[in-house]
Order: structure tokens, then sequence, then C-alpha cells
């Protein structure tokens, strides 16, 4: 029987191979969008800091892995007595990829640049706050302020607040230049981008040598590359239904956590009659959020009744003042004067949109809301909806953290128009003791879910899977990140 | 020629037909009314075919997808006889001539992209859904049916009937009309027979890429779109609509041949 005897020389051959190698130092990331661009002071899109946030770009401060703020490019950080002016000081010997020194001049330009008037930075509210920022010396920076805030390090630690420097800064968008511990290799647009390790990195030096983000944007596609192992791991794999495989395959870990992304039916409060909150109230109470949770995510999520991530300390649950109630939803209608109410109801692709949308219309003819589903591509729902305001229904997962101050924004696609809101959320950039600000927050989750400015659904769970073996990839998603610097293959 | 085929033919056609003709007063279960609880059932005595992953009954959600796909085809047909072959008569009357030459390049240019390209982009003017998918399947039938009515047509304006009713004084409208038109009828059945299953075809390709009949209408495409990333937990969900459109497609197809060796005067020798 040569055949066997071959088999078995090749198998051992491959054991003494396999063996003889060390740990792999390469890693293949699956991710569900493409990247419009590779800037993240520059765009909106998740997607960018997907890519870059902490693996080639750092900030003064960046986010842990549960969600705290930890020093990033800055050793560490007082603030004065009166809250008004924070001091960083800065790792010395930080130098960007292309080899021009990390100094706190880079700190000045890099804010001054986010702030500015031309500037495109998608989260400028971060930086309103900021009055001036003064160069002490080489490591060492003031950032003065209008209003004391205990905010700072947090809003530093965003993706949109990282360091850049003056000469690369036109160009990341195609050519990112950052700190960070890996350095941008090359763009394959519509496929991949490849960072490798950058060995002049000033702090821990990362395990992996190199790393690519393939980009699969359906899911079955996304469930054959990791099957086929085309990809080692899919942080937010596209098809929640799918994870229970994985789970059972020997091959795969699950990695199922939370995210930021609280997923809302949300309403268009200026187009009647979803500007009477009695409506909104209804339909609040005409859906039923377990079997969207169940039926869209194939039970991943948590139940929530305002705008707030459950795990966040602050969060008050008020799921059961919107509870599911298809009796009181038919009551309020009828209070609110409202019949044969069709409405338009328009999705994005993620399948929390499309199947939720689908339960949803089902839940609101229940109670004689109908509804006109029109499946939109993301382009067309930031055109119509985002932009152009033009829906009534729309449903979408929220995933920026601690992103309750979009309803201070009267323009924002909801148009959620409330002084007293704003007030709150006034109030609460400046105040920096730590009960009140718990009270501030307690107040405003109150006030959007009294008003019922949409229907809250469920925070999205983060339903990743990785191969067995790698280790170090973040179970929840604090911040929208793939950090990659603790990431690792067990020998 | 073997009698299976037509036999078989007309079966899947008219089970087809049949269920979707049942559908407008009946089916098993209301394919709006999702049960979460009930999802991904296998097959059983109260589900015949199982249910999807809301818990909607899939027999149910076929026999009304039956009924779109059918009339989305049916209606697009309508529209391709309905302007091709008027078309294709007023090229043939008068062959060689401005007319002639415009309508036929006109049909060039339709031709010229395929039928997906087009539907895709009234889709995308005009919103999906499925009216706009019988328009852009119905806009890509329109040269097939001027093309093989005008190539027909003019064969037909040499025969000697034809120059006996010039003779009479007739015109050519009437001519077109009451001698063409007539002599044309076996060739215009077999063809709409053919484009008909394209047509369920196209329905489904459509509605699989999202450009179709929208939520909460019942698909076949979509439902093989919403099953895709279930094939592997609950095979039965992506199996029957794909099923179903094969079936369908089979008979119209073996209903299309068998009535082209009856019909089609070209190959009346073979008979």
């Amino acid at each position: 029987m040569s055949f066997r005897r071959h088999t078995l020389f090749w198998a051992l051959l491959a054991a003494g191979v396999s063996s003889a190698f060390a740990a792999r130092t390469d890693v293949t990331i699956g991710m569900v969008l493409e990247p419009p661009n590779l800037d993240p002071t520059g765009g909106a899109a998740a997607a960018i800091d997907e890519v870059v946030y902490a693996n080639v770009f750092e900030g003064l401060t960046r986010f842990g892995p549960d969600g705290s703020v930890l020093p990033g490019l800055a050793e560490s950080w007082t603030v004065s007595d009166d809250g008004m002016t924070y001091t960083f000081a800065l790792h010395s010997g930080v130098a960007f990829h292309d080899g021009e020194a990390f100094t706190a001049d880079d700190v000045a330009f890099s804010l001054d640049r986010a702030r500015a008037d031309d500037s495109t930075n998608a989260q400028k509210a971060l930086f309103a706050n900021i009055d001036t920022v003064e160069v002490i010396d080489d490591t060492t920076v003031n950032i003065h302020l209008l209003e004391p805030s205990g905010n700072l390090p947090f809003n530093l630690a965003w993706g949109d607040a990282v360091m850049v420097d003056a000469a690369s800064a036109d160009s990341l968008a195609t050519a990112p230049v950052g700190t960070g511990p890996f350095r941008f290799e090359r763009w394959v647009q519509g496929d991949r981008v490849e960072i490798v390790r950058n060995d002049n990195y000033w702090g821990e030096p990362v395990a992996l040598e190199k790393a690519s983000f393939r980009f699969i944007s359906e899911p079955t596609a996304a469930f054959s590359a990791m099957m086929a192992g085309d990809v080692d791991a899919f942080p937010n794999f596209p098809a929640p239904e799918n994870i229970p495989q994985f789970e059972a395959d020997p091959r795969f870990n699950a990695i199922v956590g939370s995210t930021e992304g609280e997923t809302i039916l949300a309403m268009n409060n200026a187009s009647p009659p979803l500007d009477n909150v009695l409506v909104r109230r209804a339909i609040a109470h005409a859906i039923d959020r377990s079997a969207i949770i169940d039926g869209a995510m194939f039970g991943f999520g948590t139940p929530i009744g305002t705008h707030f991530a459950p795990h966040h300390p602050d969060y008050v649950d008020l799921t059961e003042d919107s509870a599911f109630d298809p009796e009181a939803a038919k009551a309020l209608l009828e209070e609110a004067g409202v019949e044969e109410l069709t409405l338009s109801l328009k999705l994005p692709p993620p399948s929390y949109a499309r199947r939720g949308g689908e339960i949803i219309a089902s839940q609101l003819r229940e109670v004689g809301i109908n509804t006109d589903i029109e499946n939109l591509e993301w382009a067309q729902w930031l055109e119509q909806v985002f932009k152009g305001k033009d829906f009534d229904l729309t449903i979408v997962s929220h995933t920026e953290p601690m992103d309750i101050g979009i309803y201070a924004r009267p323009d924002y696609y909801f148009q959620y128009d409330n002084p007293v809101f704003q007030a709150i959320i006034e109030k609460l950039a400046t105040e920096t003791d730590a009960a009140d600000r718990s009270t501030l927050l307690n107040a405003a989750q109150e006030m959007i879910a009294g008003d019922q400015v949409n229907a809250y659904l469920f925070q999205l769970a983060k339903t990743g899977v990785a191969s067995v073996g790698l280790t170090g990839l973040w179970a929840n998603s604090p911040t929208q990140a793939n950090d990659l610097t603790g990431v690792s293959w067990e020998e | 020629m073997s009698r299976l085929g037509p036999a078989l033919g007309t079966l899947l056609v008219t089970v087809v037909l049949v269920t979707a003709l049942i559908s407008l007063v009946w089916t098993p279960f209301d394919v709006e009314q999702l049960n979460i609880g009930n999802k991904l059932q296998s097959p059983d005595a109260t589900h015949w075919l199982g249910t999807d992953h809301f818990g909607r009954d899939i027999l149910s959600m076929l026999m009304v997808g039956a009924r779109l796909s059918l009339a989305v085809a049916m209606v697009a047909v309508g529209i391709g006889v309905g302007l091709g072959v008027p078309l294709g008569l007023l090229a043939a009357a008068s062959p060689g001539s401005l007319v002639d030459e415009f309508v036929m390049r006109l049909n060039d240019l339709v031709f010229a992209f395929p039928a997906l390209v087009i539907a895709i982009l009234i889709t995308a003017i005009h919103g999906p859904g499925a009216i706009n998918a019988i328009i852009a399947i119905g806009i890509f039938n329109v040269p097939v049916f001027a093309r093989l009515t005008r190539g027909a047509a003019l064969s037909l304006w040499t025969r000697e009937f034809v120059m006996a009713a010039r003779v009479a004084g007739k015109g050519a409208a009437r001519i077109s009309v009451e001698h063409i038109l007539p002599n044309l009828a076996n060739l215009l059945i077999v063809q709409a027979t053919i484009q008909f299953s394209l047509g369920i075809l196209a329905e489904a390709g459509l509605s699989y890429v999202g450009l179709g009949a929208q939520p909460p209408l019942p698909s076949w495409g979509r439902m093989l779109a919403e099953s895709q990333t279930l094939i592997s937990i609950s095979p039965h969900v992506a199996v029957f609509p794909g099923l179903a459109i094969v079936v369908t497609v089979l008979g119209l197809n073996l209903l299309g041949d068998s009535l082209r060796d009856r019909l089609d005067p070209r190959l009346s020798h073979e008979r």
C-alpha cells in the first residue's frame, strides 16, 4: 500500500515543518466596508478608523478595550485648578513613519488643523471647547479651554483627534503617515489595505509583522472566506445567524461583545404626523424589541429604551416606558386623531436594518400603520435620509461612543429641536463633577425617551469570529477600531 | 419527437399557473404575518415547505411569489409585443426607408445593452419596485419582437397573396394588419413563451439584487437573496424558491419548444 505510506510520509513531513516554524506573524482581518479614504481626521466613515486607529495613527490619549481613556502619545496630563487648562507631557523620541520627529508643535498643528474653519473633520464638536493650544517646549503642551471641562482626554482619544504631521497632512487620504506601531504599506482599492510593523516604534513593539484588512461586503462571501481560511478574523461579522456555526466549529472562536451602536428606528420629527409626540409614542409601543433582536439579529443585542449604551454606568433602563403594547399604541393613535397612516421606511443595507425593517413594518401594520419599505444603498441613504432628510422612518445604528449630544443638533437628520435638551447638553460640556454629570446624563436620557424622539430598539452586539490561536482582539467595541497592537498567534 | 417534453411542460406551467391563481383567494398562511418564534422550521405537516427566518410559511410565500413573477413576466411580454410588433410591421412595410432605418437602429441600441443593465438604469432613476421591474423587462422585450416581426414580415411581403392584396388596392397598413399579422401569429406565440420564461428569470434576478418588488411583497428572487446566509443552517429556505424558479422556467421552455415544433412554419418540414 504505497499510497498509505506516502500519506503518512507527507503527514509527518507537514507536522515536522509546522513545528519547526515559530508562530505566525501575519494576520488578515475581514471588514464589511472599504474605507473611502484613510484619513481619520477628514472623514466620518467608521471603516477608516477600523483600519488606522491605534495601528497607524495615535492621539494624545486613546481608548482601551474596555472604553477607558488611556495615555497615548501623552505620557501624562494635569488639569489646572480652575479646570481651564490641561498640560500634556508628551513622550520623547517619537517619530512619524516618514522620519519627522513628533513634538509639541505637531500637537498644535493637528488640533488647529482639526478645528479650523475649512477643516473637514467629522467630529468638530470634540474640539469646540478648545481656545488655544500653547507649545511650552518640545514635550509639553498646554491646551486652554473656553469653559472648564472634564471631557478633554476623552475627546482627544477619538480617531478624529489623532496626531498628524504638517509635511504629510495633505496626503493622508491615500498615504497615511502617523506615529503608530504599524505603517501603511499599500492599498489595493476594492480589495485590501496592508500595513506592516514600524520597527522604529517608540513604544512596546507589536508581535505582528504584517496585517491586511480585506473588504468583503457580501455576508455569504464573508462566511466562505472565513471557512476557507482566507481571512483569520472577522471582528464585525455581517451575518449573526452564522455565529453559532462558528461556535460549533473547533477551528474558530466566536467573539461576542458589545458595541457603542444604539440601533434606533429614527423618525423625522419635523414631518407631520411624526411631529406629534403621541404618534411617535404609538409607534414605539407598537414595536416588540425582543422579536426584532431575535428575528433580525438571531438573539444578539440588548434592548434599550433611550439613546445610551447599557454597559455605561450612567445608563437608565427606560425600556418599560415604551414597552410592547399594541393596544396602547392604537389608543395613542386615536388620541392623536390619526387614521390611515402610511409612512416611508428607508432601509440601509445592514441586516439589522433590512430584516428589522420588515419586522417593524409587520408590527406597525398590526396597529394600523402602513409603511412603504425602500431598500437603499449607503450612498443613497446618506443622500436622501441623512443629508436630504427626505424620510419618515429609517433604521440605523449610531456607533459613535457617548453620542447623545446629537439630539442637541436641531438640523440633525431626525430634526429634534428642544431648547431644554440643548441646555442640558451645553451644561454637560462644561460640568466636571462626576455626580452632577451623572444627573445631567440621566436627565438627558429621560428627556429624549419621554419625547420619544426615536423608537429605541437595541444595542448592537459585536458578533465577531476569529481563528483559534489568534489572541488579543477586542471583544467589545468602545470605539470604531480594530486595534492590532495586542494581537498575536499562540505558538 | 418525444411526447414527454410537451406533456411535462404543460403540466409544470399549469401547476404554477393554478398555484398563482389559488393564491389570489387562499394561501395556507398569511404571508405578511411574521412569527419570529416559529422561524426556520423544517418542512412538516403544518408548514409543508417549512418556514423562513421570520417564521413565515414558505409555501404561502412561493404561491404569492408565483403570482408576482407571472404578472411581471406577462405584462413585460405584453409591452414587448404591444410595441415591438407594430414597430416591426412598420419597418417591414417600407424596407430600406428612413423609418425602417430609424426603428431598427433604435432597436439595435436597446439590444446592445444587456437586459439587466437597462433594468438597473431604470430602477436607479425611478427607484426599485415591481412596476419599474416590469417596465425594465418590457423594454428589453421590444427589440426582440420588433426584429422577429420585421424579418418574418419582409419575407411575407414578397408572397403572392400579398401581391394580390396590393393589386386589389389595399394600403400598406391594411395589408400589414389583415394579411401579414395573422401569418405571424404562430411565430409570435412561440417567441412570447420563450420571452415569458426569460422574463421570469429577469424578475428573479432583479429582485435578487434588490431592484424588484419591495418587501413585504414576497418575490422568489428576494427569497433566494435573503436565504443566502442561511443555506448552511436551513437549506430548505433557499432550496424551495430556487426550485420554484427552475420548475417555472423549465416548464415554459419545454412548452415553448413544443409550441415551436407545432406552430413555427419554418420548422414545418420536420413534422
